[in-house]
């Protein structure tokens, strides 16, 4: 019941895996699950149908009779679905240039518009324009001081209602205001309400009409259920939404609601929220989004990401040293610092695919907190030790360092046996492409995520060499073993 | 020929349960926010309008004058319905195979289905109802939990309202130190209620806040402390460690405190609402529910499994943005709102 909607689509597809050929039959039954799938991740009751039938006919037919796998072939037309459903996208906040730009936000109670506000905020900040914001929630007690206090974090002004109580006169004087400044953009927070209250509906559409916002973005819950579809649609009758932002997709919500809204309004998502730091809104991208959903994982963002934020000629200088053995624990803190600038660890991890369940598993288990305390080992080491740990750092050393570093002594020998085996592992990694290595450390997700498993040194040469007759018995055992594991 | 007339045999000869309120009453919904004052059953009815709406018109819908055959394509519908307020694909499937059981190839007019669903739906919220557990002596001290933007600080306002309008001293602990402007909110809440606020400096660690109100509680000999928490995921484990050290802070206090720990779930949310349950049962010790928001278009109807898979009570329902809008939660009520109009006559 708990998995994500990736684990369950995953296991509705696997039934299909390996059945030579798709017939109606199978493919309903795989079918079944998706349908499942997609109504446990609160996608609305209409859309699922609408996508199911839309996956049906796409499937059913020549395209099955030619393919050559057919579990393949369904993956990639409920793929294919869940883009189209989603897609497409549109990124651009549509600045105009020469006048301020308006930006509204609205939506339902505790949906993060506030939030919101302030991260959009940054974001524009971020690509050097100006930006100011208008405070024109006064039903919450305190919203006011909320987005007040977001602005000072941020560092950009917010227009205040002095005393005014009327949200339509606030928005009015906040735009003026930002006119006479010559600010580019501003951005107006609106009251929660609920969809079915006429009175507030008619309220916002009415500042609507006094300002008119260049672009209205609606907030919506990533957790929300059924109802997404008729608030989505209630809030695009009053105001004609331009775009989309989902929040709280950091969470185990399994988004269905995105589906749900973009069918509806037929307005694009823009940004997704995933997270409490005001950092944390990213495009959104329906590609990504599907390939998430379907167990593919998101390595299109992570490669972007790390060609980003990783210092290019560093890298290079690491990789030559790799290459020439000259691995050290001050080389493997670099690495830890430049993988540490795409964010939070568990963040990196969840973003390589097949490590989904590694993020799950490492949920909340500090990461970060556990590099620095690695960097603390590292940094109560003398240069030599560093050089060479596993042959440097006896008994007494140890006790020292672990003094030095307020850890305990097993740690640091944990330390120093897991760089033996990294560094052998990064070794072999030297040279290879980002999307190698990336395929290379989904390799390796087998063995890390059983939390006992240490990382070895991996075996050497054994220097014997077979006979063609004992390799092959040697394969054959192989693939025997492999099969009892599949089987058990 | 035989069996077909055993399976005849079995219409439902369970009398008609007799509803709650008359059905003719409510059939215009009164407006959310109506200044009722009065009864109870009312305003609960009123806010799950919306429920009942979608249910009756849903279910009516599906009956003519005459009776409808229950074949697949019925119970397809059926199963539409009760998917559309939210109680989950299983739930609902629980319900369809119960219909289907019970009816299928049979022509049936509206009352014995919506009697079955009604059974259903009952026996799912059995556990619930159970009333706030109360300190024998000394202050009872409340927690209380959820996601970001459930409805906490509102509902931890109309909580206290409940307490005072009962003659009882409230005291309020602003545990949220992390979202901005938090504590302010809930002490103006404070101040309209006339609650006393126990506040702490923004960012420090929300333990003491609780620490410190429970303290003031002792000392003030207040009858209920009730303690806010700032929002979090159910999956941010070192968050939801967070809420274990206040709940340990609370009872080296008062040793059996607290004595509630309130979740609230927002009646918007979908299917995370399971995992919220869980997460928040697991790591803070949830013992009730908080419905909130139960005013809006949505329906509630997680509820349903949430009940039914982690034995937690509802406890209340937010039914309104008002202080006042707070009602302590009656499943058989909640099932009667829920499909009372869908025994009136269409029109």
């Amino acid at each position: 019941m708990f998995e994500s909607l990736t684990a369950s689509l995953s296991s509705a597809l696997n039934s299909l895996r390996g059945r030579g050929k798709l017939t109606e039959g199978n493919m309903r039954e795989g079918l079944a699950g998706v349908r499942t799938a997609l109504l446990e991740a609160d996608v609305a009751y209409d859309v699922v149908e609408t996508f199911l039938s839309r996956v049906v006919d796409d499937a059913v037919g020549a395209k099955v009779l030619e393919s050559l796998d057919p579990a393949q072939q369904l993956v990639g037309i409920v793929h294919q679905e869940l883009v189209n459903l989603m897609g497409p996208v549109d990124h651009s906040l549509h600045l105009q240039p020469g006048k301020t730009t308006i930006l509204m936000l609205c939506g339902l109670q505790g949906s993060g518009k506030t939030t919101s506000c302030g991260k959009l905020a940054k974001r524009i900040k971020q690509q050097g324009q100006g930006v100011m914001l208008v405070a024109a929630d006064l039903q919450r007690p305190a919203a006011i001081e909320q987005l007040a206090v977001l602005g000072r974090q941020i560092g950009v002004p917010v227009h205040v209602p002095d005393g005014i109580t009327d949200p339509v006169a606030v928005c009015r004087a906040g735009v003026a205001r930002a006119e006479k400044e010559g600010i580019s953009v501003v951005i107006l927070d609106t009251a929660g309400r609920l969809s079915i209250d006429e009175a507030l509906m008619q309220e916002l559409s009415k500042i609507d009409r006094t300002v008119g916002p260049d672009q209205v973005y609606l907030v919506v819950d990533a957790m929300t259920g059924q109802d997404a579809v008729k608030s989505a649609k209630a809030f695009n009758e009053a105001l004609e939404l331009d775009g989309v932002i989902m929040t709280k997709l950091d969470g185990d919500a399994r988004g269905g609601a995105a589906l749900s809204v973009k069918t509806v309004t037929g307005v694009p998502i823009k940004f997704i929220g995933t997270g409490e730091q005001i950092e944390a809104l990213e495009d959104f991208h329906a590609e990504r989004m599907a390939g998430r959903i379907l167990g593919m994982g998101d390595v299109v963002t992570l490669v972007e990401e790390a060609q980003r934020k990783f210092d290019q000629d560093e890298m290079k200088r690491q990789e030559e040293r790799l290459r020439a053995g000259e691995f050290t624990l001050d080389d493997f803190k670099k690495v830890l610092l430049q993988t540490r600038r795409l964010g939070p660890m568990g963040k990196v991890l969840g973003m390589i695919p097949g490590m989904g369940g590694m993020q799950e598993m490492l949920a909340g288990a500090d990461l970060d907190k556990d590099v620095n305390r690695l960097f603390g080992i590292i940094d109560a080491m003398t240069p030599a030790e560093r050089r060479n740990p596993s042959r440097v750092v006896d008994q007494s050393r140890r006790r020292r360092i672990a003094a030095g570093a307020g850890v305990d002594p097993h740690e640091v020998g944990d330390l120093v046996k897991q760089f033996d085996g990294m560094s052998a592992m990064m070794k072999g990694m030297a040279g290879l492409g980002m999307r190698d290595r990336l395929r290379e450390v989904q390799r390796l997700q087998t063995q890390m995520t059983n939390p006992a498993a240490r990382l070895g040194r991996p075996k050497g040469d054994t220097g014997k060499r077979l006979t063609a007759d004992e390799r092959r018995k040697q394969k054959k055992q192989r693939e025997k073993d492999a099969r009892r594991k599949k089987r058990g | 020929m035989a069996l077909f007339r055993f399976g005849r045999k079995q219409t439902p000869d369970t009398p008609e349960p007799t509803v709650a309120a008359p059905a003719t009453g409510d059939a215009t919904p009164a407006p959310v926010a109506a200044p009722s004052g009065g009864g109870l059953l009312d305003r609960l009815r009123a806010g799950l309008a919306k429920t009942a709406r979608v249910l009756n018109t849903d279910v009516r819908d599906l009956f003519k004058r005459e009776g409808r055959l229950v074949d697949e394509e019925f119970l397809e519908e059926l199963r539409a319905t009760l998917i559309r307020t939210d109680m989950g694909p299983a739930a609902a499937e629980g319900i369809v195979v119960d219909v289907r059981e019970r009816l299928r190839a049979r022509v049936v007019d509206p009352e014995i289905v919506i009697d079955s669903i009604r059974r259903q739906l009952l026996g799912r919220l059995e556990q619930t109802g159970a009333a706030v557990a109360a300190a024998p002596t000394g202050p009872t001290v409340i927690l209380v939990t959820g996601v970001n933007g459930s409805g906490k600080t509102t509902s931890i306002a109309k909580l206290a309202r409940l307490f005072t309008r009962e003659g009882k001293r409230v005291v309020l602990g602003a545990g949220d130190t992390f979202r901005a402007a938090a504590v302010e909110q809930l002490s103006m809440w404070a101040a309209r209620l006339g609650a006393e606020l126990v506040r702490g400096e923004p960012g420090c660690d929300p333990a003491s806040v609780a620490h410190r109100a429970v303290a003031r509680a002792l000392e003030g000999s207040f009858d209920v402390c009730i303690i806010d928490t700032a929002g979090r995921l159910q999956t941010q484990s070192n968050l939801m460690q967070e809420l274990s050290k206040i709940r340990r802070v609370i009872s080296k206090q008062i040793p059996d405190a607290p004595h509630e720990v309130l979740l609230v779930i927002d009646a918007t949310a979908g299917q995370n609402a399971l995992s919220q349950a869980k997460g928040f049962k697991e790591a803070a010790g949830c013992t009730g529910i908080v419905l909130a928001k139960l005013d809006g278009s949505a329906r509630g109807g997680v509820i349903v499994p949430v009940t039914e898979q982690f034995g937690l009570p509802v406890k209340f329902v937010g039914l309104g943005e008002t202080a006042d809008d707070l009602e302590a939660f009656a499943p058989e009520r909640f099932v009667a709102a829920l499909l009372e109009g869908a025994l009136a006559p269409a029109g």
